[in-house]
């Protein structure tokens, strides 16, 4: 604890750094990095839709020669399709709501200056960075950027005479992550410290903000996932490079033998999913946290079962390490470790249906201000629903037999882990962009913005649904070859025009972004009106956070509409005036 | 703005929940004895899960339209939650989940907890970039031995699969392009890869398995109508994983009988 404490004191012992390098690049205030984080997964999440918008031109129009790219051939399509997934994923999902909003207020929600370990925190960002460009840098190498998937299943991902872009390509992918998770490693190890050891008088563990219980349990989550990755990504280069044998046996690619043997595909799938199915949680539990945090300041009620949230996250937490298995009902492993993996992914079923019904509840009876964060709030519980309930489809091994490897899976995952995580961002952006910038952003593009993302999400995702029921296999490049899959041509054709309309749309958040950061109108230090500690100091919030001031906290993070007090909301900060129960 | 999320969440429900009804994008028609089960518990599923779909949406749109801010008139309702409410919606999601996993393990079991049974039509399926083959074991009712440094996908047939022509046992071994199958029997199916992981899926016969280097997993389904059924990939394979494609033929069993016989003449 001294040493946490010390150093982030000792980092703020002397005035904020002036020069540009130490303030802006090498800088070791949380908020800054905070941002360099958000705006590394800003470009990512461009890229990512970029990336997606080729793949949907190229199915449906698999001839057509586009400016710049010329033709996309069928393993171009499957290099777009494994970049999306692992841009979107590692440097989207779990790099925005975490190392970027958990960057920056989970210390100022706590009362805390700064994180426990603030040179760790700026090499995580330097060091995740480094990663993001190898990744990227995998698109230029000869062969150009692997077509394995984001799973990166061996001995595909192993073998550079598998198809083109294994060889280079596949090399940087695989490196890329082990140094993404070095960097992930590293940001837990902060935020478990600093919500250990860094929060203010007064401030319980019990009265933290529910945003920064889901910092927490997904720090918990990375620290335990992150390593095993890091450990298969090593063993997948010593295959591809020192001639190991983990994950491949005895193989022949087109008639000639790979010089391998004795491996097991099925290790590196048990290894990638015992982080891959955490890592869904990860991205998707400070997107609970924050919209449990909005649906109360918005409602101007106290979240509905505080204590129940906290417990759903953690079971949610750990029982998300015990289900990994439903991802290999297909892979050859043992039908009864199936069906035990199948009973535990049901249960974790249940946590998720009492956050819902809370926010429901959290809802009932309220007083709802529909400002832009409590509209993506909303829209979050919505997608979270819908792409929750194709869960206990695909939990169960029998429905996972035809369904499985599906669109059905595209549509269910997309709409749970990917857009529902983003509008947990989109939410935080509105909401705390009037304290990172000083200015709010206009709430008539943000509407429009609104309608464009949850509409086209729902046109877009909805209808995989059904192309996985009549047999649609994923990560196929062109539909010419299968004959059912001609019938169902009219309904892909209508996901990519939604998704031409609804990719349009993401330009009027960008330009908002960047607008309001100038132009926009300026905030008062609690415009939202809400409690929480964040709200209490300057706008934007000063090197130490508090000037100065360690605030002393006096009660829970959501006292709104309290009989008998004068305001709707008492600060965290405030005393209650009135005995509260 | 709590009218047109309530109208646009109900608009959203309404749809998504017709086209599930109307079964307008569908499953193939199912041909295996498992394939009536199977159905059944996605319709099991479907109806409870489609009434926790509509419920919850309805619901969410309604509050949102229901407790808009209206003014000074207003006050919202101060709670910090009911622990009742917790405990029973707790217990019943669990019944429900949990329930529904139960209901539906009996299938499973009997999909893959039990071997094919004895007389079952045996077909070892070899999946390799980018190409289904099928190893029928001939009159001996024995796969002879295979071995990896024979493979020469140049030649197809017996060649592609790495066939030692100087065990016995593999001298009345076929290989095909397309799956033949009688109507009415179990079929054994024996699943290998050569290369990289392929997935084999039938959709007409609700069978899905993937073929793993290494690994030689035995599973079975019965056809129960005769018919061309399509067979595909489901395992991300390489860059011609779209055109892993094949056809499983499902005939009478005096068909199927003549076929083996006229295979096995070109063989001689």
């Amino acid at each position: 604890m001294a040493t946490g404490e010390f150093a982030a004191h000792e980092a703020h012992a002397h005035a904020a750094p002036q020069g540009f390098i130490r303030k802006w690049v090498f800088s070791l205030d949380h908020k800054v990095i905070g941002l360099q984080y958000y705006f590394l997964a800003l470009t990512a999440v461009f890229v990512g839709m970029f990336l997606s918008l080729l793949m949907r031109i190229h199915l449906i129009w698999p001839g057509v020669s586009l400016p710049l790219f010329g033709e996309i051939k069928p393993e171009a399509y499957l290099s777009l399709l494994t970049m999306h997934g692992t841009i979107m994923v590692f440097f989207v999902l779990t790099t925005a709501p975490q190392g970027g909003f958990g960057n920056y207020f989970l210390p100022i929600q706590i009362g805390a200056a700064d994180m426990a370990f603030p040179v760790i925190n700026m090499l995580s960002f330097w060091v995740t960075f480094l990663a993001y460009i190898v990744m990227l840098s995998a698109f230029f190498v000869t062969g150009g950027a692997p077509l394995h998937g984001w799973t990166g299943y061996p001995p595909l991902s192993a073998l550079p005479s598998a198809g083109p872009g294994e060889g280079l390509g596949a090399d940087l992918w695989v490196i890329s992550i082990a140094l993404f998770c070095i960097g992930a490693l590293m940001s837990a190890l902060n935020f478990i410290t600093t919500t250990l050891d860094m929060r203010a008088r007064g401030m319980s563990l019990m009265r933290m903000p529910l945003t920064c219980w889901a910092w927490f349990i997904t720090a918990i989550l990375g620290l335990l996932a992150f390593g095993v990755l890091l450990a298969a990504g090593i063993l997948l280069i010593l295959d591809r490079n020192a001639g190991t044998s983990f994950f491949v046996p005895l193989v022949t690619v087109n008639g000639q033998l790979a010089g391998h043997k004795g491996g097991s595909p099925l290790l590196w799938q048990h290894l990638f999913w015992f982080f891959g199915h955490p890592e869904v949680y990860i991205a998707i539990l400070p997107a609970m946290g924050l919209c449990s945090q909005l649906v109360s300041v918005f409602s101007r009620k106290p979240i509905f079962g505080y204590k129940a949230m906290v417990y759903a996250m953690l079971s949610i937490g750990i029982m998300g390490f015990m289900v990994w298995g439903h991802h290999m009902f297909m892979s050859g492993m043992s039908p009864y470790s199936g069906f035990a993996f199948s009973v535990m992914t049901m249960a974790i079923g249940v946590p998720s249906a009492i956050k819902t019904f809370n926010w429901l509840g959290t809802l009932w009876g309220g007083k709802i201000r529909f400002s832009s964060p409590m509209l993506f709030a909303i829209g979050f519980v919505s997608l979270f629903v819908s792409g929750g309930i194709s869960g206990p489809f695909l939990a169960q091994p029998v429905l996972d037999i035809p369904l499985h490897d599906t669109y059905f899976v595209t549509g269910h995952f997309h709409l749970i882990m990917g857009v529902a995580s983003i509008f947990g961002i989109f939410a935080a952006t509105y909401y705390w962009f009037p304290k990172m910038f000083g200015r709010l952003m206009n709430e008539r593009l943000a509407r429009w913005h609104f309608w464009f993302s949850f509409v086209g999400t729902y046109a877009i995702f909805m209808p995989m649904h059904y192309l996985g029921m009549a047999g649609h296999p994923r990560r196929y490049s062109e539909l010419t070859e299968v004959g059912y899959l001609h019938n169902l041509l009219p309904l892909q054709k209508f996901i990519t025009y939604v998704a031409f309309i609804t990719i349009a749309g993401q330009f009027i958040f960008l330009f908002n972004l960047f607008w309001s950061m100038k132009f926009g109108k300026k905030a008062s230090d609690n415009p939202w009106e809400a409690t929480t500690l964040e709200w209490t100091t300057a706008t934007p919030p000063p090197h130490d956070n508090f000037a100065g001031r360690t605030p002393v906290i006096h009660h829970g993070p959501y006292e709104y509409s309290v009989p008998g007090e004068p305001r709707d909301f008492v600060m965290q900060t405030d005393p209650l005036t009135v005995a509260v129960r | 703005m709590g009218l047109v999320l309530l109208i646009i969440i109900w608009l959203i429900t309404l749809i998504s929940t017709y086209f599930f009804i109307a079964k307008t994008w569908w499953f193939p028609v199912g041909a295996s004895a498992a394939a009536a089960g199977i159905d059944h518990y996605f319709t099991v599923t479907l109806l409870l899960m489609g009434i926790v779909f509509v419920a919850a949406q309805g619901i969410l749109g309604f509050f949102a339209w229901r407790y808009r801010d209206r003014g000074t008139s207003t006050v919202a309702h101060y709670s910090h939650g009911n622990n009742r409410l917790e405990i029973a919606w707790t217990v019943l999601t669990f019944i429900l989940f949990v329930g529904l996993n139960l209901m539906s393990s009996s299938i499973w079991a009997s999909e893959r907890f039990r071997p094919a049974q004895p007389g079952a039509v045996q077909v070892e399926v070899t999946g390799m970039q980018f190409q289904w083959y099928f190893r029928y074991p001939g009159p001996d009712s024995k796969f002879g031995a295979t071995k990896p440094e024979l493979i020469d996908p140049s030649t197809g047939g017996e060649g592609a699969v790495g066939l030692d022509a100087t065990d016995a046992a593999s001298k009345d071994d076929f290989v095909t392009g397309t799956m033949y199958l009688p109507v009415g029997r179990e079929a054994e199916v024996i699943l290998r890869a050569h290369d990289v992981i392929h997935s084999f899926f039938v959709p007409g016969m609700r069978f899905k398995q993937d073929a793993v280097p290494g690994l030689a997993i035995h599973m079975h389904f019965t056809p129960i109508s005769t018919g061309d059924y399509e067979i595909v990939c489901a395992e991300l394979c390489g860059l011609g994983h779209y055109k892993m494609h094949g056809m499983l033929k499902v005939v009478s069993q005096q068909e199927f009988d003549a076929w083996l016989t006229a295979r096995e003449s070109e063989k001689q």
